[in-house]
């Protein structure tokens, strides 16, 4: 997509980094054919799947507030929630039975919620964006509570879903289920990936970068801002219909903190401003999260927590690594859970006196890494040009 | 009526005395801790386990319980907060929300997951009438030692050397430490006597806001209301807002059941939406 010759060639340039932005790299392929042979090859593991797609969907709508436009949320589960309810709400009174066409409407739906809230992050810094995203999610959770037309505390109840396009009706083992999710994720992720390519989210990335020298370049800040929150409500509320629609049911944990926190938690495991971030990150916490799970029910967020923390404190990659190292350590040794908790503690408080230590360790297994990279690289160059 | 102020009172008080260590790291120190109820939930676990299964009397574990929740609080400060000082907003957030969760999954295991109750000395229950107004004689304990916390606090950060230090650390960390003051230590001091402070708050507060793993999660919210509402230039402020939340929600309970808490969080975004930096503070031009 070259410009006219009219355009300055300042412009020419930018229009070229984006047009090579937007090329599809044969790792972007491989992982969405990947995508596509797990609906044959892993028919045992529709329902997980699913799951993933949809945690990917939503991680994917955080992102772009969060990687691109620089705007921190901890209640980004008010409009997955806020979609998932109307989704729910209109299957189950019948007002809007086709899946597509509701699940239109709920996003249509979220993306009015988030058109109006998204006033309210233009103002204050980061803290008061905490604060207030954290206060939308709660008061709808209230809402949701107290009103009858979402069941309260029983949640939405005895929704029956039609079948998709009218022809495809929803099995018990969630093949139609995952085909669309996976359908509903990639058609949004094009979309998304459109957007983030372009001009306009080439401007988001300068307003992430600096506000006030963009807002002197002559870019509109709480405009984009505006249209890009409004974006991603949208966008989470449709990831939050196809929970209700997946599973028939919504209750009250479509709105709870801890699904904005896990979004987040997601987003910082899979990295953010590159929109695969949120897919990878959805990954791998449903695979970690369903393993621990069995192996330590009811107390699996406490492994989760120490990931967290070590992540934070040890940067992502060698945090994860030493975080899993002291669960593998815990159960290979079968340590009861009393003593594992006692035990990491102790680590954890020792890792903390002795981080210098370790990040000097790190760093130069990072800097070996790089250079091995490097070499490798020039080796191939040139064999290719040889 | 006025029963329902008096409880208000006492509730707000207790916030208080929970959020003032939050305000102090949030304000003084920018630190964003949402782990700040997990001290909370420590003090009170500390004194069910003291005064329930260790027979000591309850106002003995009261001072013990601040103590010990000072003494966790700056080993944790020493060794894991001293290193995320410097990281971004959100990274704090994730960091402190990590201890959160460990902290839940640890005590719902060790303590389970039911709701844990003081046992509460007789001449502390009951009620006695003051000019015809029920006054709970725990409430009336509350206040007390919620009003004199509050004295010594402003008292320490007003008219002290440690105070006058502290401000000079918070407002400019690397003149304070040209001068000679060990700003680490300060700080230090400062994250034990919050985190003992909050200890002590859900130790009192154990009976009134009910004690179960989740309580972190479930007062995280409330404290941060009074620090962000209540602006962190001063101990008034947070004050102030505590007090009004205290007596907002026990007498919106009380009046409008079915609206619950959904008014505080209404108030909370008008607020910040209004003046971000709280409603009790001046600008600060940074």
């Amino acid at each position: 997509m070259s410009l006219p010759a009219s355009y300055s060639p300042a412009a020419q340039q930018a229009s070229n980094i984006l047009a090579v932005r937007a090329r599809w790299s044969p790792l972007e392929v491989a992982f969405w054919l990947a995508a596509v042979a797990s609906i044959f090859l892993l028919s045992s593991k529709h329902l997980i799947l699913t799951e993933i797609a949809i945690l990917g969907l939503f991680a994917l709508s955080l992102d772009l507030i969060l990687g691109y436009a620089g705007i921190v949320s901890l209640g980004h589960a008010a409009f997955f929630g806020f979609g998932a309810y109307v989704a729910g709400i209109l299957a189950k009174y019948g007002i809007i039975k086709e899946p597509v066409l509701a699940l239109l409407a709920s996003g249509l739906a979220a993306t009015v919620l988030g058109f109006v809230t998204s006033f309210l992050v233009l103002r204050g810094s980061d803290l008061t964006r905490l604060m207030v995203t954290l206060g939308v999610a709660l008061v709808l959770r209230e809402i949701a509570n107290r009103l009858d037309i979402t069941g309260g505390a029983d949640g939405l109840q005895g929704i029956v879903m039609e079948p998709l396009l009218g022809h495809f009706p929803f099995d018990i083992f969630g093949k139609t289920a995952y085909v669309y999710s996976l359908t509903v994720l990639f058609v949004l992720f094009l979309i998304t990936r459109r957007i983030v390519n372009s001009p306009f989210g080439l401007s988001l990335r300068s307003v992430r970068g600096n506000p006030l020298r963009a807002a002197a370049i002559g870019i509109h800040v709480n405009g984009r801002l505006v249209a890009v929150y409004t974006i991603a409500a949208g966008i989470a509320g449709i990831a939050g219909a196809l929970l209700t629609q997946t599973t028939q049911f919504a209750s009250l944990s479509v709105l709870d903190f801890e699904r904005s926190a896990d979004v987040l938690l997601i987003l910082i495991i899979g990295g953010t401003g590159y929109l695969y971030g949120g897919l990878i990150g959805a990954v791998l916490f449903k695979l970690v999260q369903d393993y621990l799970a069995n192996v330590t029910p009811q107390y699996w967020q406490f492994w989760l927590g120490l990931a967290l923390v070590m992540m934070i404190m040890f940067g992502r990659v060698y945090g994860a690594v030493i975080a899993a190292l002291i669960f593998a350590l815990c159960t290979a040794t079968k340590l009861p859970f009393m003593q594992s908790i006692i035990f990491t503690v102790v680590l954890v408080l020792v890792l903390g006196v002795v981080r210098p230590h370790i990040l000097k360790i790190t760093s130069a297994i990072t800097e070996r890494a790089i250079a091995l990279q490097q070499s490798l690289k020039a080796r191939l160059s040139r064999r290719g040009s040889a | 009526m006025l029963t329902i102020l008096f409880d208000g009172v006492a509730y707000g008080m207790l916030l208080f005395v929970v959020a003032c260590g939050l305000a102090v790291t949030l304000g003084l120190m920018n630190f964003v801790n949402l782990a700040h109820g997990a001290f909370a939930m420590a003090g009170g676990y500390l004194t069910v386990i003291m005064v329930n299964r260790l027979g000591l009397p309850f106002l003995s574990a009261l001072p013990l319980a601040f103590v010990l929740t000072a003494v966790i609080g700056v080993v944790l400060e020493r060794t894991l907060y001293i290193h995320v000082y410097s990281k971004t907003h959100l990274e704090q957030v994730l960091f402190s929300i990590g201890l959160v969760f460990m902290s839940v999954a640890a005590v719902d295991y060790v303590m389970g997951s039911q709701q844990q109750f003081v046992s509460i000395p007789t001449y502390l229950q009951g009620q006695i009438n003051l000019f015809g107004v029920g006054i709970g004689r725990y409430r009336l304990l509350i206040i007390l030692v919620c009003s004199l916390l509050t004295l010594a606090l402003q008292f320490a950060l007003a008219s002290t050397r440690f105070g006058s230090r502290l401000r000079a650390a918070v407002d400019d960390a690397r003149v304070a430490r040209g001068l000679g003051i060990n700003v680490n230590a300060v700080f230090a001091v400062t994250f034990a006597v919050g985190s003992g402070l909050a200890g002590l708050g859900g130790a009192l507060g154990a009976e009134i806001l009910g004690l179960d793993p989740h309580f972190p999660l479930k007062f995280m919210i409330y404290f941060l209301i009074v620090v962000t509402v209540g602006g962190t230039s001063s101990i008034t402020g947070p004050f102030i807002a505590s007090l009004v939340l205290g007596i907002g929600d026990v007498a919106g309970k009380y009046y409008a059941p079915q609206f619950g808490s959904f008014i505080i969080y209404i108030i909370m975004i008008v607020v910040l939406i209004w003046r971000p930096q709280g409603l009790f503070s001046r600008a600060v031009a940074k």
